[in-house]
């Protein structure tokens, strides 16, 4: 598209979005919201950037090679942090048991591995959204 | 004739469904039968057990995180059933 | 007005419900594919709100445990956690469905079931 004012509000407001995704991931665990809802904001951000500029600079921005970086990364993270619970407590996904750091209840730094999950389903999500996204506008009419 | 037919078909589902609900408890009660003790448990406890304040993510991440593990590996199948659909498959095409 | 109490006292179910029998009778009716997944997803919304029903609760907030307020009421958190997952399925049968769909259209050039049906069916008469 070549409207100005569209490519220029797109610029500026796309930062915004993402940081607000990002403060919605990492408050999941004392606020509504966590990494599905966060993960789902940054990825449509990305999406207005591909409607906005098209998909080949948005493909310069975020490439296939990241995407699948990010797709994989986020369940490997996830069954990492899983494994952690294992080795140390005896289950899988142990949180209290497995020397977590629990801290004060209420604040950021608190509840354990649940932020850290939340960043591994928040990466994974976005990254699917603007994955889909790419895949269904890149197809050529027959 | 036909869409008579269909039509009375989805009347009838929608009468079913109706009287069906209207046996269940009413909305916005206490009382109704989903609220029992394991959401009674996770209230009190949740934050002792978890120390996320927030319950919803506290049984998301924590006392049910396999099945969220399970979510993100179905978000991973969806995205490689439309790979292998989209991106795999223009050589098939032409000799058909 | 006593007739209508019950009907008050299901309004949320009976929605979903009409939501649920709209979202089928979609998928039956029309032969655009498009449509038919738009049906699904009615569908799958009338589930979401069924849910989501079942777990409110009157003047009760959502549950964030605070401290300072030890006797406050919570709504049901359980079937919340449910429809997260619910929301993930409904988005991966829509894009898969609508990759389905992209494809027939590159095959047949058409995303109506009848016409593709026919066209299928002249094919094989080819054969």
């Amino acid at each position: 598209m070549k409207d100005q004012v569209l490519k220029t509000i797109a610029r500026i407001i796309t930062p915004f979005i993402q940081l607000y995704g990002i403060f919605i991931i990492l408050n999941g665990h004392i606020s509504p919201g966590g990494g599905f809802a966060g993960g789902t904001m940054i990825g449509t951000s990305l999406i207005l950037y591909t409607l906005v500029f098209g998909v080949d600079q948005a493909k310069r921005k975020f490439s296939e090679k990241a995407s699948a970086f990010a797709e994989s990364g986020g369940i490997i993270l996830y069954i990492l942090i899983g494994v952690i619970g294992i080795v140390v407590a005896g289950h899988f996904l142990a949180n209290k048991g497995a020397g977590f750091d629990m801290g004060t209840p209420g604040s950021l730094w608190s509840a354990g591995m649940i932020p850290l999950l939340m960043i591994a389903i928040g990466i994974k999500v976005a990254s699917t959204f603007i994955t889909i996204f790419h895949t269904l506008i890149e197809v050529k009419d027959a | 004739m036909k869409k008579i037919i269909r039509l009375l078909l989805f009347a009838g589902l929608l009468g079913v469904l109706v009287i069906n609900i209207m046996n269940m408890p009413a909305i916005l009660s206490v009382d109704a039968p989903s609220y029992n003790d394991s959401i009674d448990h996770y209230l009190e406890h949740g934050v002792e057990e978890t120390g996320a304040t927030s319950i919803i993510s506290a049984i998301l991440a924590d006392y049910r995180s396999f099945d969220t593990l399970g979510e993100t590996i179905v978000l991973f199948t969806a995205i490689i059933a439309l790979l292998s659909v989209l991106k795999v498959g223009d050589s098939t095409r032409k000799e058909g | 007005m006593t007739f209508l109490q019950p009907i008050i006292d299901h309004i949320n179910y009976l929605g979903a419900a009409i939501l649920f029998v709209i979202g089928l009778a979609t998928v039956v009716n029309h032969t655009n594919l498009i449509k038919k997944i738009l049906g699904i997803n009615i569908m799958g919304t009338g589930v979401f709100l069924f849910f989501i029903a079942i777990g409110n609760v009157t003047s009760g907030v959502p549950p964030i445990i605070d401290p300072d307020q030890p006797d406050q009421l919570f709504i049901n958190p359980l079937p919340s956690v449910f429809i997260l997952t619910g929301i993930v399925v409904v988005v991966s049968i829509t894009v898969y469905s609508l990759s389905l769909v992209i494809r027939m259209h590159e095959t047949y050039g058409s995303i109506d079931q009848e016409e593709i049906a026919r066209m299928m069916a002249e094919e094989a008469d080819h054969d």
